[in-house]
């Protein structure tokens, strides 16, 4: 029999795998923030693509129309750009600035945990106690001061929201790897020559995945939450790029006289924001079944 | 290159031709808040080519801790202090003092030169990697395979081993095994690069009985395989028995007495050992002169305000004031081959003679 002919032949025990996917299907409305969070994403992908307007076109002769009224779906705004379309690309910006904060924080923070669980001692002592100090910094304010001092720009802002997002996971990770590096299988592979970097990432990282999915979820949301508030009091994505958080700024004064200009990206942020967490609750469910049936 | 560049240290450092492990005084102290304990004092002894010794004890004694020491396993420096000389013969012909080797050189030997099995199969692997990925990972940390050949490397270990459809279980994971397929699969994994020395931490204790006699089984036909030198360690004299060519039995951190097995059963000298052979139920005894077992009184001292003199003083039943509390007794050569710690031995032999 050829290697390759009998590695096709494998059948693939996939029954772990199957059955957190099911418990996560049985999640409803982590499914439906899923559901939603894909469409959210295609329609920010190609959407832009099939409007009519541009994001950035302005139309004086159309400003402040309401919604559902004309060619403008979703109304205009008091410079009469197409409030569907900016959006869109203010979706693209918010998504974007979530996955990439979420990314780095990941990285810094399960940097930071594998480090300090592994080697505990005084560089673990000092590691986890720096977390404990940056966990209690009000971040809102590191986040204007910082990005008022560098000059707010979408790779500034995606940095920013990264350090001063990494504490949670570097404590679950930091938590997790204390347990399993004394776990048989971790002295069993350094026993066969495995070198530090390799038990960590290699035998204990993979055993420490769930928690750290979960955490990634709800940092995404994290992520999305805090680029908006920072572009809402104006010191995180400048006009006339759109991101929903500036959007919602630009409507503080006609509050009462067009208030869709407040609710349409009010509610992009509410409903990305709530779906990730749902997400991340029906991950947390789906693997780890420890956590008990919901 | 010559065996090993001999600096300072004015002791021999070479091994003679059939030997493969040499300790020397190994002596291995934990940093506890309350103090240095020491879990391993001055014990030597060394280990030829093909031999089996099993080091056996109570919980606590000092057996596991010594053959993670020799491993350097234990906690780091700080926290653990290993002194002594461990000489290995590596698969190059060279010898090391493990003690002294850098931890780079030190990883390169573990697995290579000497490698392990432990006691508990149901955690010894990792629960999320395949078990082809994890045999095939243990080959490919000393040697340059590329994953296919690793991987068709792993298969044949894993039929060494008596894994029946070795390629279909590549792809298996841990907990779609039994514990005694699993233990094989420790077993495949420490032999997968060949050692000169297989340290077993009581390799069946967590097994049960019938399985237990395959996986003896199979250790000792790799061992008429390959050669290699064994420390099994076990609390199960029985095992013992049936594996091993020598015996070192430890109290306390010291070893107390060291034979080769027949003597140590026929005819042990310490109290202590006495002691243990008499704790074991023997088919061939029942309802003879002996009914009940009898068990050693007392337990292991602390190793914090060990007695003074002989450790096992307090719990021995030919205890004599003023001379086994006096000091710790020498390790006597009573006879060729068979080192005793006790004072008393002489008398002893004679009385039971």
């Amino acid at each position: 029999m050829s290697t390759a002919a009998a590695d096709a032949a494998l059948p693939r025990p996939a029954r772990r795998r199957d059955s957190a996917l099911r418990r996560f299907m049985r999640h409803r409305l982590a499914v439906f923030g899923t559901v939603v969070i894909g469409l959210l994403a295609l329609a920010c992908a190609v959407g832009p693509y099939l409007l009519p307007f541009s994001d950035t076109e302005i139309d004086i002769m159309q400003r402040f129309a309401p919604p559902f009224s004309g060619a403008h779906l979703l109304g205009t705004d008091p410079l009469g750009r197409d409030i569907l379309a900016r959006i869109l690309m203010a979706g693209r910006i918010s998504l974007s600035v979530g996955f990439a904060a979420m990314a780095i924080s990941m990285v810094i923070g399960i940097a930071v945990g594998l480090v300090a669980g592994y080697y505990g001692g005084w560089l673990g002592t000092v590691l986890m106690r720096f977390v404990d100090a940056m966990l209690c910094f009000p971040s809102i304010f590191l986040l204007l001061a910082v990005s008022s001092l560098i000059g707010p720009a979408v790779g500034s802002i995606i940095l920013l929201i990264a350090v001063t997002s990494w504490m949670e996971v570097a404590r679950i990770v930091e938590a997790q790897i204390r347990a399993l590096k004394a776990r048989d299988f971790a002295v069993a592979a350094e026993a066969l020559g495995a070198s530090d970097a390799r038990v960590m990432t290699r035998e204990l990282l993979p055993n420490a995945i769930a928690p750290i999915v979960v955490a990634a979820t709800l940092n995404v949301a994290h992520a999305i939450l805090a680029e908006s508030y920072i572009s809402f009091l104006g010191y995180g994505i400048q006009p006339p790029t759109p991101s929903w958080g500036n959007m919602l700024d630009n409507a503080q004064s006609y509050l009462t006289s067009a208030p869709w200009l407040a609710i349409f990206p009010g509610a992009a942020i509410t409903l990305a924001v709530t779906s990730f967490n749902f997400i991340g609750d029906g991950l947390r469910d789906a693997l780890d079944p420890r956590m008990g049936g919901r | 290159m010559p065996d090993l560049p001999m600096p300072l240290d004015t002791r021999p450092a070479l091994l003679a031709e059939d030997e493969v492990l040499s300790v020397r005084d190994l002596s291995i102290a934990f940093h506890t808040p309350a103090g240095a304990l020491p879990a391993v004092r001055d014990v030597s002894f060394t280990l030829r080519r093909g031999e089996t010794l099993a080091l056996v004890g109570e919980s606590g004694s000092g057996k596991s801790v010594t053959s993670l020491g020799i491993l350097r396993l234990t906690p780091r420096a700080p926290f653990c202090r290993i002194t002594g000389q461990v000489l290995l013969r590596g698969h190059d012909g060279r010898v090391r003092d493990l003690v002294s080797l850098p931890e780079d050189e030190m990883r390169d030997v573990r697995g290579r030169d000497a490698a392990m099995v432990f006691q508990e199969p149901m955690t010894s692997l990792n629960p999320v990697h395949r078990v082809g990925d994890q045999v095939a990972e243990a080959i490919r940390f000393h040697e340059g395979l590329g994953r296919r050949a690793a991987l068709t490397k792993a298969a044949e270990l894993l039929e060494l081993v008596g894994i029946p459809d070795p390629r279909r279980r590549l792809s298996s994971y841990p907990h779609e095994m039994s514990g005694g397929m699993r233990q094989r699969v420790m077993i495949a994994m420490a032999l997968s690069c060949e050692p000169q020395l297989l340290i077993a931490d009581e390799p069946t204790t967590a097994l049960d009985v019938t399985i237990q006699a395959q996986i003896l089984d199979l250790l000792r036909r790799l061992q008429e395989r390959t050669r290699m030198a064994v420390i099994f360690i076990t609390h199960n004299l029985g095992v013992v028995a049936e594996i091993a060519d020598r015996v070192m039995v430890m109290y306390s951190g010291r070893v107390v007495e060291q034979a080769p097995v027949r003597p140590l059963f026929g005819a042990p000298l310490m109290p202590y050992t006495r002691g243990l052979l008499r704790s074991v139920p023997r088919l061939d005894m029942a309802g003879r002169e002996r009914e009940r077992l009898q068990a050693i009184p007392g337990a292991v001292p602390d190793p914090l305000a060990p007695p003074p003199g002989c450790s096992f003083a307090p719990r021995c039943g030919h205890f004599e004031p003023g001379l086994c509390d006096a000091a710790v007794p020498g390790l006597d050569l009573a006879r060729p081959e068979h080192l005793v710690r006790c004072v008393r031995w002489p008398e002893l032999a004679r009385n039971a003679a």
